[in-house]
C-alpha cells in the first residue's frame, strides 16, 4: 500500500518537475542525441584533435621549432596584419552601410544590400581574381601600377584587398536586422532634444547596437584570419613574404613537413578556438544585458 | 500666437499629405490636432517640429513670432515626446531625463548638482518620484510616457508636441493619464498641440480642435463649437454618431419647424441621435413614423435603432433610461420622431 503510494507520488513529482516539449519515446531521444554527438565527433573534435596530435606527434621541441622557422613567423604576422587591417575598414564600412540602410530610404538601397551580399554569394577563387584582373600585369590598372612601381597583386597589399573584400558583409549583415528592428525614434528623440550627429552616434546608437556589433567583429576576423581561396589567388605564394597562415600550412604540407603544416593548423584552430569563446562570451553578456 | 503654420504644403511622390495648411495656436493652449488615419495631423506636426520638412516653396513655421523655418529641429526648443516614447533604452530614467542637459556644450551646461536637482523636479512633477534608477523596460506604458513627458520638458522647450500621446496605453490608464495631462497643462501653461485620432480624447481635454481630413484642416473652435456646430458633413460624422436623413422623405413626413422650401431640395440632413424626439405613434401628431427594431440599453443611455416605414431607412435615437421607461415603447412598437435640430450642407439651413 505505502509503497504504492509512493510509487505514484513520485511519478506525479518526476512529472510535474520535468517539463517535456516532446513526448517522443525514451529510445527517440536517446537515438537523435547520439546521432547529433557522433556527427558533431566525426566531423568537427576529431579533426579538431587530429591537427594537435599530430602537431606534437614529434614532441613539444619538434612543435614550437616548427615556429621559430622565419616564414612560419612571416605567415602569422602577414595573417594578423590582414586582419588588422581589412577588420577595421569592415567595421567602419559596415557601420556607415547599416546606418545608411536602416534609417534612410534612398534610390538605390536594394540594390546596395545586394552588393554586400555579394562576397557570400561568389566563390573567393572569382574574388581573388577579379582583383589580379584590375590590379595584375595584364589588368586595367597594371601598366600604371608598373610605372608608379606600386605592387598589388602577389604582395601584401593584394592580400589586404581579398582579405578584405570577402569579409565585408559580416558587420554589415549582423547590424543591419539589428538597427531596422530598433528604428530611429531614439535618433529622432535625442535630435529634438538638441544633439548633433556626433553625440546621438556615440551617445544613442553605438550603446544600442555595440553586442550586435562585436559580435560582428569577431565573426569578420575569424574569417580574416582563415581565408584562402582569395588570398591563394593573389598571393604568388612567396615564402616569407605574401604567404598567410592558411597558405603556409598547405605550402608545408606539400612538401610532407607534416609537424611544420600542422602546428601552424594548430596555431590557426587556437585562434579560431579563442574567437569562438570570445562569440560566446558575447552572446552571454548579450543575452545577461537583454534579461535585466 | 505661440506656434503658426501658414500654407505648409508636403507631397510624398503623388499623395499629397498636406494641401497648403495654414494653422495658430494660441499662447499657453492645449490644442488637438484630431483626424484619421492618413488625414496628415502627424506629418503636420512632425513639420511644426523640424524632423520633417514641406515641400520646397511652401510655407513657414513661426514659434512667438520668430521664423523658425529653416531652424533644424535640434536648436527650434521643442519637446516632443513620441507616440511610442522613445527613451533611450540603455539608459536610467534619470540618464533619459538629464540628456537634453548632459549633451550641452560645456559652457552652457549646469554642473552635475544642478542637473540633479533638476532632473529630480521633474520627477516630482509627472509623479514618477523613487524611478530615478529604473530603465524604461521596467516601467509600465503609463510611467515611460511621464518620463518622456519629463525628458522633453527638461530642455526648457518654447512648445510642446505629443504625437498619439495615450495611443498605446490601455482604456483605463488612458482616462486617468489624459485628465492628468489636462492638469498638468493647467499647472505648466506651456503651448502644447497633440494629435489624437479619439474624438472623445480630443474633445474632452483640449482647449481648441484643429479637425484634419484629406491633407486639409476641416474646421477649428473648441469642443462645444466643433460638436455643436461641424462646418461640413465630415466633421459631423467624425464627431460623435450622426444620423443622415434624406431631406425629401422628411418633407413628406411634415416635420415639424422644418424650413418646407429648403426641405424640397435635393440633400441629407445631419441629426444628432439625442436630438431626435421619439413617441409612441399617433397618426394625428405630425412626424416620420418608424419601427422600433431593437433596444440596446447597458449604460447610462439608451440607444435605440428604427426604421423609417416609408424608406426604410434607419434612425439612431438616444433617450434616457427613464425616458425610455416611460415611453413603455417595446421591440416591435411603432413610433412617430420628431427632430429638435439638425443641419444640411447641402442648402445653406438648419432647423
Amino acid at each position: 500500500m505505502a509503497a504504492a503510494i509512493s510509487t505514484t507520488l513520485s511519478h506525479h513529482t518526476s512529472h510535474a518537475a520535468v517539463q517535456r516539449a516532446t513526448h517522443d519515446p525514451r529510445w527517440v531521444r536517446w537515438t537523435l542525441t547520439t546521432v547529433a554527438l557522433l556527427f558533431l565527433g566525426c566531423f568537427l573534435a576529431l579533426p579538431l584533435a587530429a591537427v594537435f596530435a599530430e602537431a606534437l606527434r614529434r614532441g613539444f621541441g619538434a612543435y614550437f621549432s616548427a615556429f621559430a622557422e622565419s616564414d612560419a613567423l612571416a605567415s602569422i604576422r602577414l595573417t594578423l596584419l590582414a586582419a588588422a587591417i581589412s577588420v577595421p575598414a569592415n567595421l567602419g564600412f559596415g557601420v556607415a552601410a547599416a546606418w545608411c540602410i536602416a534609417k534612410f530610404n534612398f534610390p538605390g538601397k536594394s540594390v546596395l544590400i545586394t552588393l554586400i551580399d555579394l562576397p557570400f554569394a561568389v566563390s573567393p577563387v572569382i574574388s581573388g581574381l577579379i582583383y589580379v584582373l584590375v590590379f595584375g600585369l595584364q589588368g586595367w590598372w597594371g601598366a600604371w601600377l608598373i610605372e608608379h612601381d606600386l605592387k598589388v597583386i602577389f604582395a601584401v597589399p593584394g592580400i589586404v584587398l581579398a582579405t578584405t573584400f570577402v569579409t565585408f558583409p559580416f558587420v554589415a549583415r549582423e547590424l543591419i536586422p539589428l538597427m531596422q528592428a530598433q528604428g530611429s525614434d531614439e535618433e529622432l528623440a535625442a535630435l529634438t532634444l538638441g544633439a548633433n550627429g556626433w553625440q546621438i552616434f556615440w551617445r544613442v546608437t553605438v550603446p544600442n547596437i555595440k553586442w550586435g556589433l562585436l559580435y560582428g567583429i569577431i565573426l569578420c576576423n575569424a574569417r580574416a584570419m582563415g581565408e584562402f581561396g582569395a588570398v591563394s589567388v593573389v598571393s604568388g605564394h612567396i615564402r616569407g613574404e605574401t604567404n598567410t597562415m592558411p597558405l603556409q600550412v598547405e605550402i608545408l604540407y606539400n612538401e610532407y613537413n607534416f609537424v611544420g603544416a600542422f602546428a601552424v593548423a594548430s596555431a590557426l584552430a587556437l585562434l579560431a578556438i579563442v574567437t569562438l569563446v570570445l562569440k560566446a562570451l558575447v552572446e552571454w553578456r548579450h543575452a545577461q544585458a537583454r534579461a535585466s | 500666437m505661440s506656434i503658426q503654420a501658414t500654407n505648409i504644403r508636403k507631397t510624398f511622390g503623388t499623395v499629397t499629405v498636406l494641401g497648403g495648411v495654414d494653422l495658430t495656436v494660441p499662447r499657453g493652449k492645449l490644442v488637438a490636432l484630431l483626424g484619421p488615419s492618413g488625414s496628415g495631423k502627424t506629418t503636420l506636426l512632425r513639420i511644426i517640429a523640424g524632423l520633417e520638412h514641406a515641400d520646397p516653396g511652401s510655407g513657414q513655421i513661426h514659434f512667438h513670432g520668430e521664423d523658425v523655418t529653416k531652424v533644424p529641429a535640434g536648436k527650434r526648443k521643442v519637446g516632443f515626446v513620441f507616440q511610442h516614447y522613445a527613451l533611450f533604452r540603455h539608459m536610467t530614467v534619470f540618464e533619459n531625463i538629464a540628456f537634453g542637459l548632459t549633451i550641452l556644450p560645456r559652457r552652457d551646461r549646469p554642473a552635475g548638482s544642478a542637473i540633479a536637482d533638476r532632473v529630480h523636479a521633474l520627477l516630482k512633477l509627472v509623479q514618477l518620484e523613487g524611478l530615478d534608477a529604473r530603465y524604461p523596460t521596467q516601467l509600465s506604458g503609463g510611467q515611460r510616457q511621464r518620463v518622456a513627458l519629463a525628458r522633453a520638458l527638461a530642455v526648457e522647450p518654447r512648445v510642446l508636441l505629443l504625437d498619439e500621446p495615450f495611443g498605446a496605453l490601455d482604456a483605463k490608464v488612458r482616462k486617468e493619464l489624459r485628465r492628468w495631462l489636462r492638469k498638468f497643462h493647467d499647472e505648466i501653461h506651456l503651448t502644447t498641440v497633440f494629435v489624437t485620432h479619439d474624438q472623445e480624447e480630443a474633445l474632452e481635454i483640449a482647449d481648441e480642435v484643429v479637425v484634419m481630413n484629406n491633407a486639409r484642416i476641416e474646421q477649428v473652435g473648441t469642443p462645444q463649437e466643433v460638436y455643436d456646430r461641424p462646418a461640413s458633413p465630415f466633421v459631423y460624422q467624425f464627431l460623435g454618431n450622426v444620423n443622415v436623413l434624406r431631406a425629401q422623405a422628411l418633407a413628406g413626413a411634415g416635420v415639424p419647424g422644418a424650413n418646407p422650401a429648403a426641405l424640397e431640395a435635393e440633400g441629407n440632413l445631419y441629426v444628432r441621435p439625442h436630438d431626435v424626439a421619439v413617441a409612441p405613434h399617433d397618426p394625428r401628431s405630425p412626424g416620420l413614423v418608424a419601427v422600433l427594431r431593437y433596444i440596446h440599453a447597458a449604460g447610462p443611455q439608451a440607444r435605440l435603432t428604427l426604421e423609417q416605414i416609408q424608406s426604410r431607412a434607419t434612425v439612431e435615437v438616444e433617450v434616457s433610461r427613464s425616458e425610455l421607461a416611460t415611453l413603455g415603447l417595446k421591440v416591435g412598437d411603432l413610433a412617430t420622431l420628431r427632430l429638435r435640430q439638425g443641419r444640411s450642407f447641402d442648402a445653406d439651413y438648419a432647423i
